[in-house]
């Protein structure tokens, strides 16, 4: 369980370094490819934390989805001819000020509640009970939530798409 | 074994870091991008306790958490582009067209 623990802790140390290198890089590239290993950090937990399905959908979705998607925001709403992508920060004393306060708010919480179910869990397979859930106790939230992205895919596409006409052909995300 | 406080403090220090980025940070996509790191904090607290009560309902959560993410950066990342289209610039600062 040594070992177990080690690996848990990199994968962690890896999440808040980067996590704090998307937040307070001055180069945007660096901010989107630093998000690349916080979504490969959280995977890695949840490898560790026996959701093994959950870690392929995060990988496929955020890495393979939402990650590019960005990197073309970063390409599209950039001169990449300019050298400076500068990120400038707006009033840190502020946001340190309610940094503190958040965390102190859940460390708070944390160390203040019993965690009594403390028991040794066995490795699963958990695709078969996903599924299992989606189609008979979450029927309806599974059909809501596919009916929100078809109606967000379409209403993304309507509102980069209004703005082309008529010009020539421009990017679209 | 790590037990759940770690993952949960974890976790919040990584919402603590979009938190931080979503208020101090001027670029629009920054704020896109610290909004994703949010999300993920509370997805990964979310399968810690579904890993802590062996209670599969979380990972639903977190499946239905994504799906709204992917709607969110389809849909943000386009309000992105029309306003740069438009205003030249993702600085949220200088968004202040509905403001009076």
């Amino acid at each position: 369980m040594q070992s177990f623990n080690i690996v848990v802790y990199v994968f962690a140390a890896i999440i808040v370094a980067s996590a704090a290198l998307v937040a307070f890089s001055r180069n945007l590239v660096y901010s989107a490819f630093a998000l690349l290993f916080t979504f490969f950090g959280v995977a890695g937990i949840y490898v560790m934390l026996s959701a093994d399905f959950l870690a392929a959908v995060q990988l496929l979705i955020y890495v393979g989805g939402i990650l590019v998607l960005i990197i073309f925001a970063v390409m599209l709403t950039h001169r990449i001819s300019d050298v400076e992508i500068s990120n400038q920060s707006l009033r840190p004393a502020q946001g340190a000020l309610i940094l503190i306060g958040i965390m102190a708010v859940l460390l708070g919480v944390i160390f203040k509640t019993q965690w009594s179910l403390e028991g040794q869990l066995e490795y699963q397979a958990t695709t078969a009970l996903i599924g299992d859930l989606l189609l008979k106790k979450y029927l309806l939230p599974f059909e809501i939530v596919s009916v929100l992205l078809l109606a967000a895919l379409m209403g993304a596409a309507v509102i980069v798409r209004k703005e082309v006409r008529g010009e020539q052909s421009g990017g679209k995300s | 074994m790590v037990s759940v406080e770690h993952y949960l403090i974890l976790s919040g220090i990584l919402f603590a870091i979009g938190v931080i980025g979503v208020l101090t940070r001027r670029n629009a996509i920054i704020v896109f991008m610290c909004i994703e790191l949010m999300l993920n904090a509370v997805n990964l607290s979310f399968v810690a306790f579904a890993r802590h009560f062996n209670d599969m309902s979380g990972h639903i959560f977190v499946f239905m958490i994504m799906t709204v993410a992917a709607a969110e950066a389809a849909v943000g990342l386009a309000i992105i582009l029309a306003i740069f289209r438009n205003r030249e610039t993702v600085d949220v600062d200088e968004i202040n067209i509905m403001k009076w």
